[in-house]
Formats: C-alpha cells, sequence, structure tokens
C-alpha cells in the first residue's frame, strides 16, 4: 500500500519533467540539429544559444525588465493588500461583502478584454512603456488574490491576540506591525509566491503595455520568429532561463506550503 | 469569529479599492462606451445603442467559440481537479521528499504562459517532438496541426500538465494543517481510508478546493496566450475559444464595436458563472 501511493508523485513528477526536458535538450542543439531531424539527446552540444542571450542587450535586459516589474508588482499589491484583509477578517463594514465580491471580480476579467483600454489609460498618463506601468497593471488580478489568500490566513488567528496585545498596551501600528505580521508570515510568504507567479507568467498586458525600453523576456522571444526563419534554439535557451526565477522562489516559500494552510474561511 | 462592525475599516480598504477601481473602472468604461458606438476611423464615432449586441447574440460564431470554451473548462475541471486531490493525497508528508516534491510541481507554473505554448507547439510535432513522435510510434496517426480531435487531445494534455500543480498544491497545504487528532479518532473508530477522506478530509479542504476550482475555472474560461501559440485556434476554428475569436475580432479586423460588446458579454458570462460557484459553495460551507 505505501510502495503503491509513492507511485503516483512518482510518474507525475516525471511527467511534468518530460517536456521541460525536452526544452533543456534543444536549448543545446543548433537549430540545424533541431529541424535536421529527432535525436533524444544533442549530439553536437553548444552552449552557443545561451552566449547569444547573455551577451545581447536586447535579450538579456528583457529577464531585467520582467524581474522589475515583477518584483515592484508582488511588493505593491501584498503592502495595499495587508490591512484590507485584516479589515475584512476582523470588521464588518458598510458594503463589505459586495466589495470582496467586486475585489474578485476583477480576477475574473479576461486580459484580452482590457488589453486596448489599457493601453489608452497608460499612453494617457504617461506611463507607457515603463515597467511601473505593468506592475500596476497587474494589481488588477494580483490585489484580489492577496487580499483573498492573506483574509483566508487573518481569519485563523484568534481575535483574542488582537485583544491581548491592547490590553498590554501597544498602538494598533505596533501590534500590527510587531506582533500580527510575524504570526502571518507564512501567509505574506504563500500571498507573495501567487503574486510573482501570476505577474510572471502573464504576456498579453505585459506585451501591450510595452514598447522597446521596458519590453518583457517573454515578448522579446517572440521576435525570434520574425528575423531569420524559426531560431528554435535560442528560443529554447531563452525559454530554459524563463524558469531560474520562478524555481528560486518556490524553493524559499516551499516550507510555508509544506506546513500547510487551511484558508480560514473563503 | 464574531466581527465587530466599525465603518472605520474603510481605511485600510481604501489603497486596495483606489489601485483596483483605477485599473478596472476606467478601462471598463472605455470598453463599453467602445459598445455602444459605430467607427469609421479617425475618431469619428457615432451612437449604435445596442445593435452589437444584438449582432454578437445572434452570431453563429458566437455561439461556437462559446460552446468550445464551455467544453474545454468542464474537461479541464473535470481531469484537474479529481487528479491534483489524489496526488495531494499520495504526496509524503515528511522528510525530504516533501521539498522535491513541492518545488519540482511548482515548475510549470512558473513559465511564462508563451514558452508553455511554444514548448508544447514543439513537444508535440509528429516529426522532431517527443510526445509527437511516440504518439505516431505506437501506430496512432497524429498531427495537431491537422487533426481536431488530436488539436483538442494536446490542448487538454498541456492544461493538465501546466495547472494540476496549483490544484496539488493547494490541497496539499490543507491536508497538511488538518490536525492530527482527527486522524487519531478515526483510528479509534476503525475507520477505513475511504471513510477517513469522505468525512474528514473532504470537509477540512472545502476552502482550498473551492478556491482551485474558482482559479481554474476564471484561468481555463479565459484561456488565451497557451492556446494562441500552440495552435492558434486552428485546425480551421477547432480550437478557436472565446478569448481568441476576441482578439481576432478586436486587432485583426479592427472590428471596435462588435469585439466590445463581445467582451462585455464574454465578462459577464464569468461573473455570473464565478458568483454561482461562489455561493453554492459558501451554502455548503454555511449549512
Amino acid at each position: 500500500m505505501k510502495r503503491w501511493t509513492a507511485l503516483v508523485p512518482t510518474f507525475y513528477i516525471v511527467f511534468l519533467l518530460l517536456p521541460i526536458y525536452w526544452l533543456l535538450n534543444m536549448s543545446f542543439k543548433t537549430t540545424n540539429e533541431i529541424l535536421g531531424g529527432f535525436s533524444l539527446y544533442p549530439h553536437e552540444f553548444t552552449f552557443a544559444n545561451y552566449m547569444t542571450i547573455f551577451n545581447d542587450p536586447t535579450w538579456y535586459m528583457g529577464y531585467v525588465n520582467s524581474l522589475s516589474y515583477v518584483v515592484i508588482n508582488t511588493a505593491l499589491s501584498v503592502t495595499v493588500a495587508l490591512p484590507a484583509a485584516y479589515a475584512f477578517s476582523r470588521y464588518r463594514f458598510l458594503g463589505d461583502k459586495h466589495l470582496f465580491f467586486w475585489l474578485l471580480s476583477n480576477r475574473m476579467a479576461p486580459p484580452a478584454v482590457f488589453a486596448l483600454p489599457f493601453f489608452q489609460l497608460y499612453s494617457a498618463v504617461g506611463l507607457f512603456d515603463t515597467p511601473i506601468a505593468v506592475a500596476l497593471a497587474h494589481t488588477l488580478f494580483n490585489i484580489p488574490l492577496a487580499v483573498w489568500i492573506l483574509e483566508g490566513f487573518m481569519s485563523g488567528v484568534p481575535k483574542e491576540l488582537d485583544e491581548t496585545a491592547y490590553v498590554d498596551g501597544h498602538s494598533f501600528w505596533s501590534f500590527f506591525l510587531k506582533i500580527f505580521l510575524p504570526t502571518i508570515a507564512a501567509g505574506i510568504g504563500v500571498a507573495c509566491f501567487f503574486c510573482f507567479m501570476f505577474s510572471w507568467v502573464e504576456l498579453l498586458l505585459a506585451k501591450t503595455l510595452t514598447a522597446v525600453d521596458a519590453k518583457p523576456i517573454a515578448a522579446t522571444m517572440t521576435r525570434t520568429a520574425s528575423t531569420s526563419g524559426y531560431e528554435l534554439g535560442l528560443l529554447a535557451a531563452a525559454g530554459s532561463l524563463t524558469l531560474i526565477p520562478g524555481a528560486v522562489v518556490i524553493y524559499f516559500v516551499r516550507n510555508y506550503i509544506a506546513k500547510g494552510f487551511a484558508l480560514g474561511r473563503v | 469569529m464574531t466581527k465587530t462592525v466599525n465603518n472605520k475599516a474603510w481605511v485600510f480598504v481604501l489603497p486596495v479599492f483606489v489601485m483596483v477601481a483605477f485599473n478596472a473602472i476606467i478601462p471598463l468604461m472605455t470598453v463599453v462606451n467602445f459598445s455602444v458606438q459605430e467607427t469609421f476611423g479617425d475618431n469619428v464615432f457615432f451612437w449604435a445603442g445596442v445593435t452589437w449586441f444584438e449582432q454578437v447574440l445572434r452570431s453563429d460564431r458566437f455561439h461556437a467559440a462559446l460552446g468550445r470554451q464551455v467544453a474545454f473548462s468542464a474537461i479541464v475541471l473535470a481531469i484537474e481537479i479529481p487528479l491534483g486531490l489524489a496526488i495531494a493525497l499520495a504526496m509524503p508528508r515528511k522528510g525530504i521528499g516533501v521539498s522535491i516534491c513541492l518545488v519540482l510541481m511548482a515548475l510549470p507554473l512558473l513559465i511564462p504562459w508563451n514558452v508553455v505554448g511554444a514548448m508544447w507547439n514543439i513537444l508535440a510535432l509528429p516529426d522532431i517532438g517527443l510526445l509527437g513522435k511516440a504518439i505516431n510510434a505506437l501506430g496512432i496517426e497524429y498531427n495537431y496541426t491537422r487533426q481536431p480531435y488530436a488539436a483538442w487531445f494536446t490542448m487538454v494534455l498541456m492544461d493538465v500538465w501546466h495547472w494540476t500543480s496549483l490544484v496539488v498544491l493547494l490541497c496539499y497545504a490543507g491536508l497538511v494543517s488538518i490536525p492530527d487528532a482527527y486522524y487519531q479518532a478515526a483510528k479509534v473508530d476503525g475507520a477505513r481510508a475511504w471513510a477517513v477522506f469522505r468525512y474528514i478530509q473532504l470537509p477540512k479542504l472545502r476552502h482550498v478546493l473551492t478556491i482551485a476550482i474558482l482559479l481554474r475555472f476564471m484561468d481555463s474560461f479565459m484561456i488565451y496566450t497557451e492556446a494562441v501559440v500552440l495552435t492558434g485556434g486552428g485546425p480551421g476554428n477547432a480550437t478557436t475559444f472565446l478569448s481568441i475569436d476576441l482578439v481576432k475580432t478586436a486587432l485583426g479586423q479592427f472590428d471596435l464595436g462588435p469585439a466590445a460588446a463581445m467582451s462585455i458579454v464574454y465578462f459577464l458570462i464569468i461573473l455570473f458563472l464565478s458568483w454561482l460557484f461562489y455561493t453554492l459553495m459558501m451554502r455548503n460551507v454555511e449549512s
């Protein structure tokens, strides 16, 4: 029984890794070898694809641009979501339930719907082609998600904690920053992970709101199709490199997930 | 938890409200504006009333795209939710295996969506892709650029590959948080594995499952980038989902009015279905 259950995650992980292996495999091949025929591993092993990326600013700046708006977005979304989630978890106020669902409804707005109006809006306020524009645009779906996750974690913390702190003479902010935030550190970690993830993988809005200076890596990759046919090797190398930031982030938050959360109430 | 009534709590919510409103209300108004006007270019607009809405709601093309979108979401949810739950149940709870599983399983979630599309596009090619080559070697004729059912199979498989881990992570976190006392009580009562699952684990997972189902529903209903890169909506219109059709209308043909009307109808459908899921699951929680 025990041995049998271990097989399920193992099979699943193998299934997950096969496409990733194929991507890595191609990234070490020349485009000619990729198109030349089927092979399970690179016969003419090459780092040329990676060298091209690291030596060409239009390539590596794509990573810098993507990372900068993702980091700004994550910090911004979680910071403003913290007090809001506290309000939702502790107080009843005018319109609270409607507001909560309205926030969630923005998580449901298809980016395809908003692409053109976003372009007009951010051009009008003069932020077009800056990382700030993309960071702000991504708050549309990340703030609601962060509020949702954090509210769940906060509702799991008994209210007695707040009351004891006030009795002990803490002011609200002293309690909130010194006692409450450390208590829900796991929730903050999980919220950051999800904000990072959804901002890092989104392309449609990021591409719409940038032209040259702030172009994200995912958009830079689409140009390999136009310059000289399909440079598959280069595309695969660039794609492989997009795995790294995510892998680093999940490595840091893995313990929060491993400890578990039930999200008090939705 | 009993909550205090305090309208000053609005101060805490205000930053969130302002930022989301800036991003949501202004663009939404722009879309509403387009949806009731006719333009011949040069920024000249004429009032068109509900013409575009009538046109969209009556068009066969819209119905077909909506049907494909609904079918896709239904198939994907039916596979990913039970599969994710099963994998979470089978995962180790202690030791180094936990970290390995979590890090490796989260990888697909953290790949930009166009890279996911491009990966599967090449992986499934019958001549140079691992998957395409393997399926053809089994003696099954498979070419997703020509056969609609092969395109659907590849699309669903890609989504399962991409998103099942989200369900796994949420369910796993929920499972780990169940206190040991529950399991011990079940042991004392001599409960079998199925009873433990049905009466302890499943009820305790209700919250995380609600989040998982809602997130998977919303995102599969809005799937765009991966699908466009994988098949471009083809072969023919076989995988032209609502989102793809929408962008084709808005950018390809530059029909702003119909595209805007379609956007609003699309948004309202997602809103209504999500509200339905949300209320149904909340009712379950309260009862």
